[in-house]
């Protein structure tokens, strides 16, 4: 590990110089600028890599309501984020804005900058459909087309690209293996996707996420509709995506933040609080209101 | 727990207290197992030398029902933060306790077995160095009871004396042996009484670790302060 800290069993952690600007840039601290204890591992490594996204002064506003406050907050590539918080503290608004979704609907604005791809995604001129094919999304409820599982995967890759029938085949069975539904619907690939199980569906949302080839994949409580079964296989499909794409997930549920990501960034009243790397963000937050969400002292 | 706002879950805050509460009561046990094997040998007092063996049935006992609780909370609650630091110090801690609790007893077994030297140099120094370690001792137990980080921290710098005295004694009592060896026998008593205070002293800089960690979530340094070291009092 090359990361600049040292790896185990030290106790005064003492990053040296660019470890330390790298943490500063991936934190929002108020005040306490004191380095954890907690060894970073090799799994933190994620941490120090180049933000596949990367969200500056970010405010946000449904009408007048200011929703976001001040938001700066980096993706690293090819790894997990969490974003924790209660109902209404911002972390699903944050999601919208990272692919543009709050477009659709009027009198919702963002000012500050969201860099992708060394573009500020926020400015007027930005193709939002090129956009929303590399920043995917998969919501909470499954959503598939009411339409055969082939022409669900099919359908997002005719968007954005011409593809012959062999390619096309090639690329359905592709997403489908990687999402590890394969095995459980070649048989009927021509058949309506609504009538799979739940977690078939929302696989198969993200097997249709990822069919497009996406850079970054937003996922909004993906598995709040799932049994434990099926929410396992997600995480389990999490792990294996992201050696391949930046994954941003909202969840409600922690413990499902503490198993899937790299990093966990916890929001309130639309306000980043804290973030860090995740096993330092739930054995030793530095802020208090951290601490008292995820130990379930919030009043 | 101490010093936090209470639990939304109500039910998990009583648990939480139980857990401390049981470790509480071990503190205290061992506390008076300490305090009477001391007394046992520098005292000769016979009473006080039947105590701490007496109590280490319940010592025990207390801390398989601190670890049954601590399994049960993990499973059950998932605790996080200082919650998850709090019982994870609370299951090492009722080791800790549990190690003191058997040291005293050893020392309270040898405690009759070494009047012929009570004249001795090394008599008075046990006997300060059993002062040390449950003055260091009661504060560990306080610092845990009371979740007193700063506390902690002066228990973990304090040990430094113990081990000065007992380095000393070590190298004193190698003397009286080499001296005549009737006096093997007792000298033999009294540095394995001497060692198992050392013990108890490391065991409360050990409680005294882990709440700091448990209170501030950062580690004391791996090393701490050490005075003296006994294995080079003597050529090998």
């Amino acid at each position: 590990m090359n990361t600049g800290v040292q790896a185990t069993g030290s106790t005064q952690a003492s990053p040296n110089g660019s470890q330390e600007s790298t943490q500063a840039e991936a934190r929002f601290s108020a005040g306490t600028t004191q380095a954890s204890t907690m060894p970073l591992t090799e799994q933190d490594e994620h941490l120090t890599r180049p933000a596949a996204m990367e969200v500056r002064g970010l405010n946000f506003y449904y009408g007048t309501s200011h929703a976001l406050h001040d938001i700066s907050l980096r993706f690293p590539e090819r790894s997990v984020t969490g974003m924790i918080g209660p109902s209404g503290c911002g972390k699903s608004t944050l999601l919208r804005v990272l692919n543009r979704m709050y477009d659709l609907y009027p009198g919702q604005r963002a000012t500050g900058e969201v860099l992708f791809d060394n573009q500020n995604i926020l400015a007027p001129g930005v193709n939002l459909n090129v956009l929303r094919s590399r920043v995917g999304m998969v919501f909470q409820k499954p959503t598939p087309f009411p339409m055969s599982i082939y022409d669900n995967i099919a359908f997002g890759i005719r968007l954005h690209e011409r593809v012959s029938r062999s390619e096309m085949d090639g690329r359905v069975e592709d997403s489908l293996r990687r999402v590890a539904l394969w095995a459980e619907v070649q048989d009927r690939l021509h058949s309506s996707a609504t009538a799979l199980s739940g977690g078939q569906q929302q696989r198969l949302c993200i097997a249709r996420t990822i069919a497009v080839r996406p850079e970054v994949i937003l996922l909004d409580e993906p598995t709040s509709a799932l049994d434990p079964v099926s929410t396992a296989r997600i995480e389990e499909l999490l792990d294996e995506l992201k050696g391949e794409f930046t994954i941003a997930i909202v969840t409600h549920n922690m413990q499902q933040a503490a198993r899937c990501a790299d990093q966990v960034a916890f929001f309130y009243m639309g306000r980043l609080v804290e973030v860090d790397s995740t096993p330092r963000m739930f054995t030793a937050p530095r802020e208090k209101q951290t601490q008292d969400y995820i130990t379930g002292r919030f009043g | 727990m101490v010093n936090e706002p209470t639990h939304t879950v109500t039910r998990y805050d009583q648990e939480l207290e139980s857990l401390r509460g049981i470790v509480a009561r071990m503190g205290g046990l061992v506390e008076r197992q300490t305090a009477q094997a001391i007394a046992a040998v520098v005292d000769q007092n016979e009473d006080a030398a039947r105590e701490p063996p007496r109590l280490d049935a319940e010592v025990d006992q207390l801390e398989r029902e601190a670890e049954q609780l601590a399994i049960r909370i993990l499973a059950l609650r998932a605790p996080m933060a200082v919650d998850l630091r709090q019982i994870v110090a609370v299951l090492k801690m009722s080791g800790d306790l549990e190690r003191i609790g058997d040291y005293a007893s050893s020392i309270a077994r040898r405690a009759l077995k070494v009047e012929q030297l009570e004249g001795a140099l090394s008599f008075s120094a046990l006997r300060a160095m059993g002062r040390l370690v449950q003055e260091n001792l009661h504060k560990a137990v306080e610092a845990m009871v009371e979740n007193d980080a700063t506390r902690a921290k002066e228990v973990w710098n304090a040990d430094t004396e113990v081990d000065e005295i007992y380095t000393s004694m070590f190298r004193e009592l190698v003397t009286y042996m080499m001296e005549d060896p009737r006096n093997i026998g007792p000298c033999i008593h009294l540095l394995f009484m001497a060692k198992n205070l050392e013990r108890i002293g490391d065991h409360a800089t050990n409680i005294a670790e882990r709440i700091y960690y448990a209170v501030t979530g950062d580690m004391l340094p791996a090393e701490r302060p050490r005075g003296g070291d006994a294995a080079k009092a003597i050529p090998g």
